[in-house]
């Protein structure tokens, strides 16, 4: 028998239809299989609302007005005049929470971006390389790990507060406060996600794929990011969409400590604290930014949601 | 290189595992003895089986092998590369020139690629195609070798059968070209009508390209039908090696002897008359490997000396190999 | 000379809804067990050889599982229409099984003495100084050393070998009447399978129990088997004595299977001759015979009609449209 028709005929016999799809890209597929998830095209198209709220709504707005005091208009019920009411100082709620926002949602987002370069490459190197390097940098996570964040959050915003120059973005300036902010929420929370992702690395790195990978002589950079880094996806993401979550909230702490982003810029966290005292007498204080709040980290847990099934090409395609 | 050069030689080849404690400052407090002192060779184009129960180190000494986990001592040399030291090119060399197929067809293919991600791999980290569209062409072409239709070539391996991957695993092997295959245990995950057309593929590649197999396995009925010689191994050291028909029918190692007689002949009239030598109790931990034979806890005709003295391994006439004192 | 009957299986059919569609995983088959035969299940994975066990012991999850129909009559009662609380006083006391993993019917947390002996005092009533007098003999009598030291261990302690002996001893405590294996020496090494067969040999004839034994390994079928049952895509295809299985099997399935078979104890002398393709998916409600894709004397008829399970000799029976022998249908 020749060699290969004994093979070919032992294919074994697909259903019509299976043979006839025309194969899908992978991005294709990963777009099917997003869609299906209805949650997750919540989350998508809440989170896209919501930048159109704070970045649009800059638009018709301005940060003067956000941050203009009136005194003959303290704690206002939401009215025509200020819909979203007033603070304490008479500022328009509606306003402050759209440039809140912006500042929010960008520290929410980089910070979580500076959490996953540290927290990826750190664990990626520990679980891989293994030894001595692994010793080195798990001690180094511990020793960052048994420091309370919120001790480290204050120590470094007194230290470094101030001495970052303000930038210009998106046509406005941001206090270089918000760059510290970020930073220190950045580089204070990757542990959690340092040692997830070491902890996928060392049972993936011994699955067989990886060896087969190493006996073809793929080098050791592209196994670590083609190999082993999209397998471990599902917990980054999730770690991912709840630390955008805990960064808003880290800077409101600061910032009600007095060493987060100054006073008068608004972020949802520093509204949320002012509202402390006025829990029944002004609820919309509180209500606002908080609804907020809530609906960014609800639409990206959704959306992360769908991204890790999306991107698990063994979920099924219906 | 002359032609009676072995493509392959392994010789004295040790692998530890050392088992550490300690959480800055790591020590070794024991070594799992997974591979003590092993020497063979394999002539081009020839088929060696490696046969042994689990954890006997077989499937240690095919990686140890390759280079993918580092030896502890010995020497191996594929195709006058010496593994053990080889950087770089050399060691870029042996990649493409020895390649591995798995036991398990799930865990060795990586979910998240595409078929032709997986077989490609090989092409594109050993840069053999000029540009993406002929590098595609071979992927189909490999895909067509293992009786895989090109068509499925953008799907995922959990859309495929057991057997199905197994043909993937082996495109992949077969990609850079090969001289030097090692089949780990490559049908034993696969059911039986499955595990003869897999067979009949290894063989049908061996002739068309002139490969050279290092055939790890515990199926010894499947050894015997594949290999040309047979090599059984126990608790980390290699006690008898030869022809394949002389291990089979004049085995001189006691463990070889019961080892063949456990195996289940599909043939009632057979199985009853078979005299069977059952081997008393059951594999020691390698840990800490009994002295002198490692056999002689439960070796049916061990004497004084099996405790003590470690067996040599020689030829004992006609490249029949032995590690026992009483053949 | 017939012994008597002890279990009569008729027409079991068994489904799993999933969210991917319906398996058709047991449809329809038939089969009896007398008093002390050993009957062996053989087929690949998939074929619906434990889920057909699992049904009449009451073991598939409902749902997802349906028995659709059927009738498993052990001693005049059918064990598919019992209430739980009776199945539970049958399986294990009257029928016993052992699994290819023995850790899924051990507590990994409780000693293996005390789930011996809890058994015991269970199942037979017994006091707990007779229990564990009783549990020290059963360790011994399936051959584990030292076995009042063993007691005290946990089953993680004991290796595969041991911890397969030590399920043994407990299912053939209550002396049942059938023990139904399901690929006991799968996950184990030739030699310790050769310790463990010769075992269920020698305790085959000290309980005087029947046995069913479920496999994919036609060696260990030919080493231990009266009668053999193939199964394929959840149907019995062809079932005989074991001598009239092995040198005269007429389905077209038992050829190819044993053709795809090297022999340990001969010389090559051919290529292994492949059975083309794969089992059908079971998510296909079936037509005509399963196996008709792969089949070199396959017919027309085949692809439309399921044939009957049918005597083609003394009891041997095979469910197919074509005499392999002359070539043609039947």
């Amino acid at each position: 028998m020749s060699d290969t028709t004994e093979a070919l005929s032992a294919i074994p016999q697909f259903a019509a239809d299976e043979l006839e799809a025309p194969p899908l890209s992978l991005r294709q597929l990963a777009w099917r299989r997003f869609r299906r998830h209805k949650m997750a095209l919540f989350g998508a198209v809440m989170l896209a609302l919501l930048f159109v709220y704070c970045f649009g709504g800059a638009l018709w707005v301005s940060e003067d007005y956000a941050n203009y005091t009136d005194t003959k208009a303290r704690l206002q019920a939401p009215s025509v005049s200020h819909p979203f009411g007033t603070d304490t100082v008479g500022r328009d709620i509606l306003a402050r929470t759209i440039y809140g926002g912006q500042i929010s949602l960008i520290i929410g987002l980089t910070a979580m971006l500076v959490e996953l370069v540290i927290g990826v490459l750190i664990g990626a190197l520990s679980g891989y390389y293994g030894g001595w390097l692994d010793s080195i940098l798990m001690r180094f996570t511990e020793a960052v790990f048994v420091i309370p964040q919120l001790f480290l959050l204050i120590v470094m915003a007194k230290f470094f507060g101030g001495k970052v120059p303000n930038l210009t973005l998106l046509g406005r300036t941001f206090s270089g406060s918000v760059v510290v902010v970020i930073l220190i929420i950045g580089a204070t929370s990757w542990v959690y996600l340092a040692r997830i992702v070491r902890a996928e690395f060392i049972s993936l790195k011994e699955r067989e794929f990886i060896l087969a990978a190493r006996a073809i002589g793929t080098p050791a950079r592209q196994i670590i990011f083609g190999h082993i880094l999209p397998n471990s996806i599902a917990p980054i993401i999730v770690s991912a969409t709840l630390s955008v979550a805990a960064a808003i909230l880290s800077e409101s702490y600061i910032s009600f400590l007095g060493m987060g982003v100054q006073a008068p810029t608004a972020t949802w966290g520093n509204m949320l604290e002012g509202a402390m005292n006025y829990i029944e007498e002004a609820p919309w204080f509180w209500i606002f930014p908080g609804t907020l709040i809530v609906l960014t980290v609800l639409s990206i847990n959704f959306l992360g949601d769908g991204l890790r099934d999306a991107l698990d090409p063994r979920s099924r395609v219906v | 290189m002359t032609e009676t050069e072995p493509l392959v030689r392994v010789e004295g080849l040790v692998k530890h595992f050392p088992i550490t404690r300690g959480i800055l400052i790591r020590r070794q407090v024991g070594a799992v003895q997974a591979v003590d002192d092993v020497t063979f060779s394999i002539a081009r184009g020839e088929t060696l089986g490696l046969v042994g129960e689990s954890g006997c180190g077989k499937t240690t000494v095919g990686r140890t092998v390759l280079g993918l986990y580092p030896a502890t001592a010995g020497a191996i040399v594929i195709d006058g590369h010496h593994v053990r030291t080889a950087k770089g090119a050399e060691l870029m060399a042996i990649r493409r020139k020895a390649q591995m197929i798995f036991q398990d067809p799930y865990a060795s293919l990586n979910p998240r690629w595409t078929v032709g991600a997986i077989v490609g791999e090989p092409l594109r980290v050993h840069k053999l195609c000029r540009d993406e569209k002929e590098r595609l062409d071979r992927v189909k072409e490999l895909m067509q070798l293992v009786g895989l239709s090109p068509r499925l070539i953008n799907r995922f391996p959990h859309e495929f059968s057991g057997g199905q991957r197994q043909r993937i695993g082996i495109a992949r092997a077969l990609a850079s070209q090969p001289l030097f295959v090692i089949c780990d245990e490559p049908i034993s995950a696969l059911d039986v009508s499955i595990q003869a057309q897999v067979v009949n593929l290894l063989e049908d590649l061996q002739e068309r390209f002139g490969l050279t197999y290092l055939f790890i396995a515990h199926d010894l009925s499947m050894v015997r039908h594949l290999c040309t010689r047979v090599a059984v191994m126990y608790l980390g050291v290699l006690v008898e090696m030869a022809q394949r028909d002389e291990v089979y029918e004049s085995p001189l190692h006691p463990y070889t002897q019961s080892l063949l007689s456990a195996v289940p002949v599909p043939d009632p009239q057979v199985a009853r008359s078979r005299k069977r030598v059952l081997l008393e109790g059951e594999v020691p931990s390698p840990i800490n490997p009994p002295g002198g034979c490692r056999f002689h806890l439960r070796c049916p005709q061990a004497e004084a000396r099996c405790a003590t003295d470690r067996p040599a391994w020689r030829d004992v006439g006609g490249g029949h190999w032995v590690a026992c004192h009483r053949v | 000379m017939e012994r008597p009957l002890l279990l009569d299986v008729a027409d079991l059919q068994t489904r799993f809804h999933t969210p991917e569609g319906t398996v058709y995983a047991v449809n329809g088959i038939s089969y009896r067990l007398h008093e002390g035969e050993t009957l062996a299940m053989v087929g690949e994975s998939g074929c619906g050889k434990s889920v057909s066990m699992m049904s009449i012991l009451g073991l598939i999850p409902i749902p997802p599982g349906e028995i659709v129909s059927g009738t498993a009559r052990y001693r005049d009662r059918d064990l598919l229409r019992m209430s739980e609380e009776e199945l539970e006083q049958v399986r294990g006391k009257e029928i016993a099984m052992i699994f290819q993993d023995p850790m899924t019917s051990l507590n990994p947390v409780l000693t293996v003495g005390k789930q011996i002996t809890e058994m015991l005092q269970k199942h037979m009533g017994m006091k707990p100084a007779e229990a564990a007098d009783r549990a020290v003999q059963l360790l011994e009598w399936v051959g584990i050393p030292d076995a009042r030291r063993r007691l005290a261990d946990y089953p993680h302690q004991f290796s595969g070998g041991m911890r397969q002996r030590v399920m043994i001893a407990m299912q053939l405590a209550c002396t049942p009447s059938i023990l139904i294996a399901d690929e006991p020496t799968t996950a184990l090494d030739v030699t310790i399978q050769a310790q463990i067969m010769d075992l269920v040999i020698r305790l085959r004839e000290e309980v005087g129990m029947a046995m069913i034994w479920i496999t994919h390994n036609l060696g260990v079928v030919a080493g231990l088997a009266e009668r053999v049952m193939v199964m394929y895509a959840g149907f019995i295809v062809e079932e005989a004595n074991v001598d009239d299985l092995f040198q005269d099997p007429r389905h077209p399935y038992t050829i190819a299977l044993l053709a795809a078979l090297p022999r340990v104890d001969r010389r090559r002398d051919r290529r292994l001759k492949s059975i083309p393709g794969a089992p059908p998916s079971l998510l296909v409600k079936p037509r005509g015979c399963p196996f008709a894709p792969r089949c070199e004397f396959v017919i027309a008829r085949c692809q439309s009609e399921m044939p009957p399970l049918e005597l083609i000799a003394p009891r041997h029976k095979i469910a197919c449209w074509v005499d392999v022998l002359r070539g043609g249908s039947r």
